[in-house]
């Protein structure tokens, strides 16, 4: 067993291999405290990314700096994300995030809005309108999301008439309509009952064909499960990122190994 | 297979950050415009007020003479006749007031104080036409045929209680402005009470302080505050038109007798505004306005930020 | 051990009983009035409410009943106007203090916005007499309206503040987490959901507008006969009330308490639905 090391661990495979989205020596703050430490990792196209570690280790803030939502609370950072080779400070926040989307911890169907509306809200409102026929739309969506069947009948009804589960499956629906590159998901399934997370993790299996996405979870069977890379974040920093497998069996790193095997945490 | 995305041009971010930029200029300029209105308000009356106060001065605020027809304009009666049915209303409402904010705020439990301050609030509700109207038909003779006559045989050495029972007067103004200020002063009052931390009360208690004790200590903190619902009220009752109107006597004179008939700013306004005839009646009437106006902007700004410190100040600790 | 002195302990138990006592006994005597001027306005009123009196004109001068159907449809109008000047503005004004005013100019609007709403109704009835009927030269709805929408600017305005800070954080983040420029987010999502409560907010503004009669004294005046024009004199409740209040006549003097009469249910229906309503949220923001 290696000892922690100053550098996380560097995937054995080549880095060019198709990276989607890559994070250079992110700090990120919140006022002067600070919430990641010189975080640097690459997310290949098509590949499912868990980030796992303890409460308070930064994974949240991380994936809302993929995004430039951490901006939107207040926080600031340093370093250089990019997207397909794109600086994404460069650009409209707007724009970036039509390409990533983001499904939220708790399911947060816009509540004045009927199903049908919420997932055609992001293209009406986005101007993408006028390119998409939205009925087509709003039903391919709801089908990957794997919610069409459910509500196909019901589209007219209010989005919080639905089930807890059902409605964070609008909510990805409701992502996938503007069609992203990338899906961001915040512990999707943590307020879900155990029938609702399966779905979701099929869901997450099934979406990976099409999307790159990167899942942060507290839960490492959910982790083992269904990503192909995993992160292990503690105390803002990036220890371990290596494949799935590896992590949860032969992890190369000390605090790595103590939280997979629920030493803390 | 998605659809291929093609990333999207530049063209679209720079539509995006002025869509932005504009709603939050737009939405600015609304927000200036509220903010611009008390000014705008006081700059359009100081206007239409030019004449009179070119033609009276100072000494506008100390004559004594409300005379349309002879053009003569002294506001000094009206300016008198605010004055004492506002602190005639206070010296009724203040103890009351402090009484109901101490019982919603200290006494009450939680079931009882909710309906409780719910009715005080529906007494603010009640338009001043309406108690107005309950002035006319029902205070005002109860004043005449009861009250009055019960004080000046009574308190009759005493110069405010000289006079004939007419009912209307100042003494009904007084106590219809009270009723309507109570809501207020108790309102804020309780608010007041309510922000001074448990801490407070609890370090009382421990030393065996009885709830009255506790409650004094907790009165004395927040005298500040009280000071600020108190002025509140004022304001309120200064402005008060319909209701003073209708029972005060409409009568421009000065007296020291509360059994007396007199007027106030509000209702020489609210009854002569529509027919005056000369542009310097009018210019007089504004004048009036004016200085209500200020008084009351006064009276606010003071008491706001006595409150706004206040709250502040106990939620910092 | 100290002895305690059993005298004085009565006696200050003893002052702790009058003084509640008395602190009971205030909200007795301030609550009274608000019964005793309902029930009488009800008891004087409901003579004079039959369906008449809501569909019926003012009789002339002598002539027995008659109704305030004229009041009812110049009061609606004034309102409709009060609400068509003020209410754009405070939406708007209310959406910048919410999403953009958490600085040094969103404090001092807010104050002044505070200042306004103790201005005297009767103070703003003279200037809208300035702006509006000295140009116009005449009294008319418009420049009654205008009154009304100066009286609800800042009641109206502080509501769609609160009632836009009060929708979910989550909401704002689930629309930009899509792509939506933050202004669309503001206006076709977040506003939306606060729409509720701001309803709730204005209607306890337009009851507040409803029962105004100084401003409207002098800019609306008054009109015994049926009339839609806006550009002249329009009747409404208040003054209605205020006329036949005044009058010698006993007739007309019961008409005068059963608009009192409607005019107070009005009011209390609104007060008691918003307190209704938002009954929940204000607990929360207490706790």
């Amino acid at each position: 067993m290696i000892e922690t090391l100053q550098v996380p661990s560097i995937l054995s495979e080549s880095v060019e291999t198709d990276t989607k989205l890559e994070a250079k020596n992110v700090n990120a703050f919140f006022g002067k405290t600070q919430a990641l430490r010189n975080v640097s990792l690459h997310i290949q196209k098509n590949h499912v990314v868990a980030i796992i570690g303890p409460s308070g280790c930064g994974k949240s803030t991380f994936l809302r700096c993929l995004n430039r939502m951490h901006e939107v609370a207040g926080g600031t950072m340093t370093g250089t994300i990019l997207l397909d080779g794109e600086d994404i400070h460069q650009n409209d926040p707007v724009n970036l995030r039509r390409r990533v989307g983001m499904v939220f911890q708790k399911p947060n169907p816009f509540p004045t809005m009927s199903i049908f509306d919420n997932v055609a809200a992001g293209i009406r409102l986005n101007g993408m309108a006028h390119k998409n026929n939205i009925a087509e739309t709003v039903e391919r969506s709801l089908q990957q999301a794997a919610l069409w069947n459910e509500v196909k009948d019901s589209l007219s009804k209010s989005g919080m008439s639905i089930s807890g589960g059902q409605q964070q499956r609008l909510c990805i629906a409701r992502a996938l309509a503007v069609n992203p590159e990338v899906i961001l998901m915040d512990e999707p399934a943590s307020a879900l009952d155990p029938i609702s997370t399966a779905k979701i993790e099929e869901l997450i299996y099934e979406l990976k064909k099409d999307y790159t996405i990167v899942i942060v979870t507290h839960n490492m069977q959910q982790a083992a499960r269904v990503s192909d890379r995993t992160a292990f974040f503690y105390l803002g920093e990036l220890i371990e990122y290596d494949i799935t497998k590896k992590i949860f069996t032969m992890p190369s790193i000390k605090q790595t190994e103590d939280y997979v095997t629920g030493r803390f945490g | 297979m998605p659809p291929v995305v093609v990333s999207q041009t530049t063209m679209k971010q720079k539509t995006t950050h002025i869509g932005d930029k504009v709603f939050k200029t737009t939405t600015m300029m609304f927000a200036l415009f509220v903010f611009a209105l008390v000014f705008l308000m006081g700059y359009e009356m100081v206007r239409g007020s030019e004449l009179s106060l070119k033609q009276f001065g100072w000494k506008f605020l100390t004559t004594s003479k409300w005379d349309p027809v002879a053009e003569e304009y002294g506001a000094l009666p009206v300016i008198f006749g605010t004055l004492v049915s506002s602190l005639l209303a206070l010296l009724i409402a203040l103890p009351l007031s402090i009484g109901v904010a101490i019982f919603l705020s200290e006494l009450a439990p939680r079931w009882l104080e909710r309906p409780v301050s719910f009715l005080v609030e529906l007494l603010a509700a009640i338009p001043s036409i309406v108690y107005g109207l309950w002035g006319i038909f029902v205070l005002v003779p109860w004043l005449r045929t009861s009250v009055e006559p019960f004080l000046i045989k009574n308190a009759g050495f005493l110069p405010i209680f000289k006079g004939v029972p007419y009912g209307f007067g100042m003494l009904a103004a007084g106590i219809i402005l009270a009723i309507m200020v109570l809501p207020i002063i108790s309102s804020i009052s309780r608010d007041v009470l309510r922000a001074i931390p448990n801490s407070q009360r609890e370090a009382a208690f421990a030393l065996g302080a009885t709830k009255w004790e506790t409650t004094k200590i907790v009165l004395s903190d927040g005298k500040s505050g009280l000071l600020g619902a108190t002025l509140l009220g004022l304001g309120r009752a200064v402005g008060e038109t319909m209701a003073v109107t209708m029972v005060i006597g409409n009568r421009p004179e000065i007296s020291y007798s509360l059994l007396d008939p007199g007027y106030s700013m509000a209702s020489v306004i609210a009854n002569e505004f529509a027919e005056a005839t000369s542009s310097l009646y009018t210019s007089a009437l504004i004048e009036i306005a004016l200085i209500l106006f200020v008084v009351t902007i006064i009276l606010n700004v003071i008491a706001r930020l006595i409150v706004w410190s206040i709250t502040k100040k106990f939620k910092t600790t | 051990m100290k002895k305690i002195n059993i005298k004085k302990y009565n006696w200050r138990q003893t002052k702790n009983a009058i003084m509640t006592t008395l602190s009971t006994a205030s909200v007795v005597v301030a609550v009274i009035p608000l019964f005793l001027i309902f029930f009488y306005t009800l008891a004087q009123g409901i003579s004079a409410l039959n369906i008449d009196f809501f569909i019926h004109m003012p009789k002339p001068v002598g002539e027995l009943g008659g109704g305030m159907a004229n009041t009812l449809v110049g009061t609606a109008i004034l309102i409709g106007l009060g609400c068509l000047f003020g209410l754009p503005i405070s939406i708007f004004a209310g959406i910048y203090l919410a999403e953009y005013g958490n600085n040094t100019f969103g404090t001092i609007v807010r104050f002044f916005t505070d200042v306004l709403s103790g201005v005297p109704s009767i103070v703003v009835g003279v200037v809208a007499y300035i702006l509006v009927v000295i140009p116009m030269k005449q009294f008319s709805a418009l420049a009654g309206g205008v009154a009304l929408a100066i009286l609800m600017i800042p009641t109206a305005t502080r509501t769609t503040e609160e009632m836009i800070k009060l929708v979910p954080q989550s909401y704002r983040e689930a629309a930009l987490a899509i792509g939506i420029p933050q202004w669309k987010a503001t206006l076709k999502i977040i506003l939306p959901t606060a729409m509720k409560g701001i309803t709730t907010g204005v209607l306890l503004a337009i009851a507040r507008a409803a029962g105004e009669t100084a401003p409207l004294l002098f800019t609306a005046l008054g009109n015994r006969f049926w009339s839609t024009d806006i550009g002249h004199p329009m009747a409404s409740l208040t003054v209605f009330i205020y006329d036949y209040a005044k009058a010698p006549f006993e007739d007309w003097n019961r008409q005068a308490w059963g608009a009192a009469f409607v005019l107070i249910v009005l009011i209390f229906i609104v007060n008691i639905t918003f307190r209704f309503v938002t009954r929940g949220r204000y607990d929360e923001q207490q706790n």
